[in-house]
């Protein structure tokens, strides 16, 4: 292990793994940093249709193992290490961990974006009691019951699909007056007996005892207000980065995405970002594949000609 | 981890008057338990002499999580005296079981 490693990258997704494979090609010495499960949210979707040459059976944990295998097989390190805190100032930036510190040439941002809670009555105090944010996790539990997906998106409708194997019936519900996933993912949803699609709709509450038993919804045109009978309640309306972390080290929105170029580079010399966490309008499995290697590469340059003695 | 099933339940959470004890529920679909579940292992081997370490494969025993009210991978229950006495659902992290024991150690 070297005591300065060229390249350091903070989270292990599709675009930290991403940045990993191009690294380590480069022969760039890399430690990619991961407190959660390896694969992001990618690991945690089943049905990853959309990724090119994901033909047969593509499972999100399949694909996201395949990017780990082919990280570590071309020689980047996988650390599964939470990021306490960053020194991005110097030519040498440092990564503080729950175990140890770190110092690299490079440091590539790949913390990735997390599905935000609504707010709403309810959604607190029963998360892990029928409130998920995880179909692949938490499906089985539902076997046979009735759940609402709130969230007409892709990953509402992706995931409300995934849940129709086990459950009676799946409610998706969507504020806006039209779906907003893709074509195809709505046609299926037309097409699945299991479910139901309301829009311009909100869960406006949710109730029960000790476990979830129904839902509040309201009609956003009417204001009109009806109570549905679920047992499940999944939230996949809308993302959040998470780059709490790097607030004031880097330039972000006001969103807290982070600023790059086209070349990934953010406004702090050696540091670079890629994937969900960075201002795009696309966040997909294959473009934070492409922001990681465009982001790797671009290391590889930086160091050649900051480092080269 | 001693693995805990609907059968030995009693037997090994609800009699057990002379630790702590920290249940699991995981399953081998749920990458977060999977990712989590290494750290788990660490903090057994530091606690080891006042908390006794469970899991539950929540694949095998869907009925059994639900009559403990689990409805969510991963969550991890604390039991005293044979009683729940804490629990965390949501954003698990070692940090926060760690937390939550020495709450009642």
């Amino acid at each position: 292990m070297p005591d300065l490693y060229d390249c350091l990258i903070i989270g292990a997704g599709p675009a930290g793994l991403s940045a990993a494979i191009y690294a380590g090609r480069a022969r760039l010495s890399t430690i990619v940093f991961e407190k959660k499960q390896v694969g992001g949210q990618a690991a945690l979707t089943w049905g990853l249709e959309n990724y090119p040459g994901s033909v047969e059976d593509p499972t999100g944990p399949k694909i996201t193992a395949r990017m780990r295998e082919q990280a570590e097989y071309f020689g980047a390190v996988i650390k599964h290490e939470e990021v306490k805190s960053v020194d991005l100032s110097g030519k040498v930036k440092k990564v503080v961990t729950n175990k140890g510190t770190y110092e690299g040439k490079t440091v590539i941002l790949a913390p990735g974006a997390s599905h935000i809670r609504l707010g709403i009555p309810g959604e607190e105090k029963f998360t892990g009691k029928g409130v998920s944010y995880c179909a692949t996790c938490d499906a089985d539990f539902f076997t046979d019951l009735d759940v609402v997906v709130i969230g007409g998106g892709d990953s509402g409708l992706q995931e409300g699909l995934y849940l129709t194997k086990y459950c009676n019936s799946v409610t998706i519900v969507e504020m806006l007056p039209e779906l907003r996933a893709s074509k195809i993912l709505q046609e299926r949803a037309a097409n699945n007996a299991k479910v139901k699609i309301l829009t311009h709709t909100a869960v406006e509450s949710i109730e029960g005892e000790d476990l979830v038993e129904k839902v509040v919804l309201k009609d956003t045109q009417t204001d009109e207000r009806t109570e549905l009978q679920v047992q499940g309640v999944f939230v996949f309306a809308g993302m959040k980065p998470d780059t709490e972390l790097f607030k004031g080290l880097v330039d972000m929105d006001e969103k807290g995405y982070i600023k790059t170029d086209e070349y990934m580079r953010t406004n702090v010399p050696g540091v670079f970002a890629a994937g969900d966490c960075r201002v795009k309008w696309l966040r997909q499995v294959v473009t934070a594949a492409a922001d990681g290697a465009q982001a790797a590469v671009a290391a590889e340059r930086y160091v050649d000609e900051n480092f080269s003695d | 981890m001693v693995e805990v099933t609907a059968q030995n339940f009693e037997q090994e959470v609800k009699n057990e008057t002379d630790k702590l004890v920290l249940v699991d529920f995981w399953s081998e679909k749920c990458e977060k338990c999977m990712a989590l579940m290494p750290d788990v292992e660490e903090l057994e081997k530091k606690y080891a002499d006042k908390v006794k370490f469970a899991k539950v494969d929540a694949a095998k025993d869907r009925r059994f999580c639900w009559s403990l009210k689990v409805m969510s991978l991963p969550t991890f229950q604390l039991y005293k005296n044979g009683e729940k006495v804490d629990e965390i659902t949501q954003d698990v992290t070692v940090d926060k079981i760690e937390e939550m024991m020495s709450k009642y150690l």
